[in-house]
């Protein structure tokens, strides 16, 4: 019982970290119907910015200002300067294209900063809370829950309180629509681009510091986990992306603790076809599949 | 439009459909077999020619990577069917190597401890190596059939991370990490006359041009407008009688044992298999390689393979031909050339959105347009 | 076939000759004279290598060849070996056996290299292995601490270098046994021969059933947090770690942010993981908690200014390798270089394939390893032995400390080694 409830609040962390992670995705999905795969290097970018930033002024905060600006400018600039250009017809060389930008951003901090592990570490301490002689979660965690409860709750409101929430979700679900009614559509995807790589540099301060540390390959896996979250609870739901984070970082733990280490990616396999066979379309979706 | 309408407007598409399908049958389909068999014979000569050729040169290296092209082109092709024909996508297609690969290299170490070490082991083994992909595919596939998109992509690239932590579960079998290494038997009796590396071409090019001409022939009989007529439009396809789950399936199945067998070819021309070498990276490489290449269509797939071996070696070639400091040389050694690998897929996929085949097919429409504009 | 992908082929077909007419350059005078003299010329000596310069493994090791490339340099500075300079190719394999069987083909077959040199990894190097064989390629010194390379029979041309990782278990194990004799030993290692070669040689020593919990990770998992709580519930005294730094940095650290922050075990960590450096730069801020922790290594200490062998190769470093930060594994590509120009001297003006692998063989190799190289022509594997070092009170120095300690990979005893490492020659380059 002990067992289980340590290794409960061991994969709630984690799992908090993924959905972070999630949620960028997301974003970029309902915003342009595109899973973007440089969103791991994108974060890694911005997470070698306030690795820079925090060295050159000891401040872990402008940092993470550093990074939240830094995804911001990287996302509008990935999507100006790259995706804007690529065929939308064929879906799939948006994927091809995002690979070659985690190529090019790799390549990029790997000469500029080497290839090896930088420390990296978050502003609270990660040693559990004690209540009653069981260890809960660390300070640091709390964080963590907290960031993603904030980005959830900032996100919602975004999306059904302001015109411009409004006019992004108008001009993802129908652009010609909107460009009639003299909505930006471009310009509201350039916005949801930065905001999506903002969340996904936030992701990726939450993120490396309980990793092995920072690394041009630091969010390779944990981009693996993300994308499974997203997945599991379905790509157009916020709610889902976080759910379905704490689903993984629940069953990576488990199964660690319960079976063994390697046995992991057999187990989210596991999870997401139980999941995936019942509800094709994530826990989350709420477009049904057309069926004859 | 109204529902109604859409539903009348499908069902004839859905027929106009199998109009087409049955055209194709009988005599145009003898015809397309005969011409497919010419191809397939022109190929072979051309290549076989190429690898003595290339044998001469004493520079085999070329041979070993003709015979890896040809590894590739298996799987490319398998999976230009799969995604380019059927439109399923799939991001584990590595996975599906390495089943390949580890049924090729146990039957090789089996038959070796047995003291069988002659030239028709590595067909046994290239056998057993697409039959255990086809087994896996249609698992694989039977899931697939129910997802579309983005959920399908989640699935199949858990897949393709599946591999090491079933190779380091059941160490016993596939010796973990470090994988199987044995000795592919050659009919180099005489190494000054055949090297290593020139029957391991001749090996490839014969899977290779087999499969391209099974797969021709799949996609224009009449099984073949099936799988077309699946990925345009499913509805239409179902209204017209079409069975999209077995469909979908047996493309996955086809595909898969295509992969199978480009990775036995792997595993026999590199003497091993271990999981590090199909990671979720030769997945993704392997999506990379046939859209830029040419989504939908074989020559896409050949493109791609021919891309999979050649740039990597290029891009190295080119940050090698550089004169650096060590100082800079730290800082870009293999870093440079991972640059110019991504920069090279954005700017292809930006400047020819329908990959090189496309680019090919447009110039030489622009050509032939000339020509004929020159001769009137 | 399409007409297009006929042509497609065609084209292709095309391409590959021109690739092949433009990159032939000649072929090798293997075979002819006395032996087989590929990759030497009068002037030159061809050297390749497989390592990670790029990608997740590539943290440290990208370092090595570099390093060794620069002793190269400064010996071709100098006149070279028998008036032949040293070239060495060094290409990525991003620690991918599917891009080391590439390369290293790519060396042998068309950049005719005369041997690899300090080929890294255990997965990666092992595929190559009959390859480098049946072309018959010295396979010198490669990097890793598996006993694969040992294997004079099946692979005559292939030498290790590092001691390998039972030898190493067997002299951590017996530091532990003879230090803490009435502690609980516990093992975390890497799930692969790493990790089960290590604890080989530590239940050698202790026996299996004194090790109270076994514990091990995959570089894939970064969540090694339910491995250590039971770790910490077994009650573990003393962990011995068989770990890359990486995830030395993951155990130590996840120890100490385990609940109640009470789990202090002893670390006794395998030498691959225990570079204070590496590990200390990972953990940041949580370096002191390396305090203490005990390892051991063959090579001369990065820590120890006034060792004569650290001078030269700091010298080196900045001179020929743009002074880049001196740590370990500048340390270990400079030793493979001095022992690759001590085997070349060795092997004399008539260098051929064969005269090198006799000239490894031979054996009685001095330099700056504090145990013996074990080479001779019945024992293929590189240092037998190690000396332990520990973390200084103020964690910014890994000394060592007694003598070192020899042993072999099976049951043989573990003994103290007395003989004073010898002092560098003036000119910093080897004899025979």
């Amino acid at each position: 019982m002990d067992k289980l409830l340590s290794l409960t609040f061991i994969g709630l962390s984690r799992g908090a970290v993924y959905s972070a992670f999630a949620l960028a995705l997301v974003l970029i999905w309902r915003a342009a119907r595109i899973v973007n795969f440089a969103q791991g290097a994108m974060a890694v970018a911005t997470a070698y910015a306030a690795y820079s930033v925090t060295k050159a002024t000891d401040s872990y905060w402008l940092g993470f200002v550093a990074a939240l600006v830094g995804g911001l400018v990287l996302g509008a600039l990935v999507e100006r300067g790259v995706m804007r250009f690529v065929d939308h017809s064929a879906p799939l060389n948006n994927v091809i294209v995002a690979l070659g930008v985690v190529l090019v951003i790799t390549a990029i901090v790997g000469m500029i900063y080497g290839n090896q592990f930088l420390p990296f570490e978050g502003p609270f301490d990660q040693r559990p809370l004690m209540v009653g002689g069981t260890g809960l979660l660390s300070p640091y965690d709390l964080f963590v829950l907290g960031t993603v409860l904030l980005i959830v709750v900032l996100l919602a409101l975004l999306f059904t309180r302001t015109p411009v929430g409004l006019r992004m979700r108008a001009s993802a679900f129908a652009p010609e629509v909107s460009r009639l009614l003299g909505v930006n559509v471009a310009g509201m995807l350039t916005l949801g681009w930065a905001l999506a790589a903002a969340v996904g540099a936030v992701g990726g301060m939450l993120v490396i510091p309980t990793e092995l540390g920072l690394h041009p390959h630091a969010m390779d896996l944990v981009f693996v986990s993300a994308f499974t979250a997203a997945v599991v609870g379905g790509l157009d739901s916020p709610v889902g992306a976080v759910i379905g984070g704490i689903f993984v970082g629940l069953v990576l733990t488990y199964s660690t603790g319960y079976i063994a280490s390697d046995i992991t990616p057999v187990a989210i396999l596991v999870l997401l076809l139980v999941v995936l066979l019942v509800r094709p379309g994530g826990l989350f979706s709420t477009t049904a599949a057309r069926h004859v | 439009m109204t529902a109604t309408e859409e539903v009348e407007n499908t069902r004839t598409q859905g027929a106009t459909t199998l109009a087409r399908a049955s055209t194709v049958r009988g005599g145009a389909f003898g015809r397309t077999l005969v011409r497919h068999a010419v191809y397939a014979l022109v190929a072979i000569v051309v290549l076989i020619v190429l690898t003595s050729a290339l044998a001469g040169t004493g520079n085999t290296f070329l041979n070993y990577q003709l015979a890896m092209v040809c590894a590739y082109l298996c799987a490319t092709a398998g999976l230009t069917f799969l995604t380019g024909i059927n439109g399923q996508l799939s991001l584990g297609h590595g996975a599906l190597m390495a089943t390949g690969a580890y049924g090729a290299a146990l039957t090789i170490r089996a038959l070796a401890d047995r003291g069988i070490e002659a030239v028709w082991a590595v067909f046994v083994a290239l056998l057993v190596g697409v039959l255990a992909a086809l087994v896996v595919g249609a698992v694989i596939g039977a899931a697939a059939a129910r997802l579309r998109g983005p959920y399908l992509a989640g699935v199949t690239t858990v897949i393709a991370i599946v591999v090491p932590a079933i190779t380091t579960t059941f160490d016993g079998i596939f010796k973990g990490d470090q994988g199987l290494s044995f000795v592919t038997p050659s009919p180099g009796a005489v190494p000054a006359l055949l090297s290593n590396e020139e029957w391991q071409a001749y090996l490839g090019i014969g899977c290779a041009v087999l499969v391209m001409f099974l797969l021709a022939n799949l996609i224009s009989s009449r099984f073949g407008r099936q799988f077309r007529a699946v990925a345009n439009d499913e509805v239409a396809a179902k209204l017209s009688g079409i069975n999209i789950a077995r469909t979908q399936v047996l493309a996955f199945v086809v595909s898969a044992g295509c992969a199978g067998l480009g990775g036995a070819l792997m595993a026999a021309i590199t003497q091993q298999a271990a999981p590090g070498a199909y990671s979720l990276t030769l997945s993704l490489y392997l999506l990379m390689a046939i859209v830029i290449g040419g989504l939908g269509s074989l020559a896409g797939a050949v493109w791609g393979a021919l891309l999979l071996v050649a740039l990597p070696d290029l891009s190295t070639r080119i940050t090698d031909s550089l004169e650096l400091s060590p100082d800079l040389a730290q800082k870009l050694d293999g870093n440079l050339a991972l640059a110019i690998f991504g920069l090279f897929l954005i700017i292809v996929m930006i400047v020819a959105p329908g990959g090189i085949q496309g680019l090919v097919r447009r110039l030489s429409g622009r050509l032939s347009a000339r020509r004929r504009s020159a001769g009137s | 076939m399409h007409r297009i992908a006929r042509r497609g082929l065609a084209i292709a077909a095309t391409l590959v000759v021109a690739a092949a007419s433009s990159a032939c350059g000649g072929t090798g005078d293997s075979g002819s004279k006395s032996g087989d003299t590929t990759g030497v010329t009068d002037t030159e000596i061809l050297f390749g290598t497989h390592m990670p310069l790029t990608g997740p493994a590539s943290a440290g090791y990208s370092k090595i060849a570099p390093a060794t490339k620069a002793y190269f340099d400064y010996v071709n500075a100098q006149g070279g070996v028998h008036g032949r300079k040293i070239t060495y190719k060094i290409k990525d394999d991003t620690y991918n056996p599917a891009t080391t069987n590439t390369v290293v083909r790519e060396l042998v077959l068309q950049d005719k290299v005369f041997a690899i040199l300090n080929g890294l990894g255990t997965p990666t190097h092992t595929g190559v292995l009959e390859f480098l064989k049946s072309n018959k390629v010295p396979d010198l010194f490669v990097a890793s601490g598996s006993r694969s390379w040992n294997q004079p029979e099946k692979f005559p041309h292939t030498f290790g270098f590092n001691t390998d990782y039972t030898v190493e278990g067997k002299i951590l194990g017996t530091y532990i046994k003879k230090t803490w004799p009435d502690q609980k030993v516990c093992f975390f290692g890497q799930n692969d021969d790493f990790g089960q070669d290590s604890l080989a040689g530590l239940e050698t020593v202790l026996g299996a059933d004194k090790i109270v919990a076994k514990q091990n990770y995959v570089t894939t998992n970064t969540n090694v947090a339910p491995q250590v709580a039971e770790l910490a519930k077994a009650g573990c005294q003393v962990v011995y770690g068989a770990t890359v730094p990486g995830f030395t940095a993951l155990l130590i650290g996840t120890a100490a942010k385990l609940p109640g922050g009470t789990f202090k075990p002893q670390w006794v960590i395998s030498q691959v993981g225990a570079d204070l450096l590496t590990v200390g730069t990972t953990l940041g801020a949580a370096k002191p908690l390396l305090k203490g922790m005990v390892s051991d290594n063959y090579l001369p200490s990065v820590y120890d200014a006034t060792d004569p062998w650290i001078k030269l190769f700091k010298d080196i470093n900045d001179k020929y390798n743009a002074g880049v930060q001196f740590d370990g594994n500048i340390v270990y590509g400079m030793a493979v270089g001095y022992l690759t120009v001590q085997a070349l001297q060795r092997a004399g003006k008539n260098l051929t394939r064969e005269s090198v692998v006799a000239a490894v063989e031979k054996g009685g190799f001095k330099g700056p390893g504090n145990v013996p190289l074990r080479y001779s022509k019945s024992d293929h594997s590189g240092y037998g032995g190690m000396r332990l070092s520990k973390v200084n009170d103020t964690v910014d120095k890994q000394d060592y400390f007694g003598n070192p300690f020899t042993t072999d990979d099976g049951k043989g005893e573990v003994k103290e080694y007395t003989e004073a490492v010898p002092a560098p020659p003036a000119n910093g380059i080897g004899t025979a």
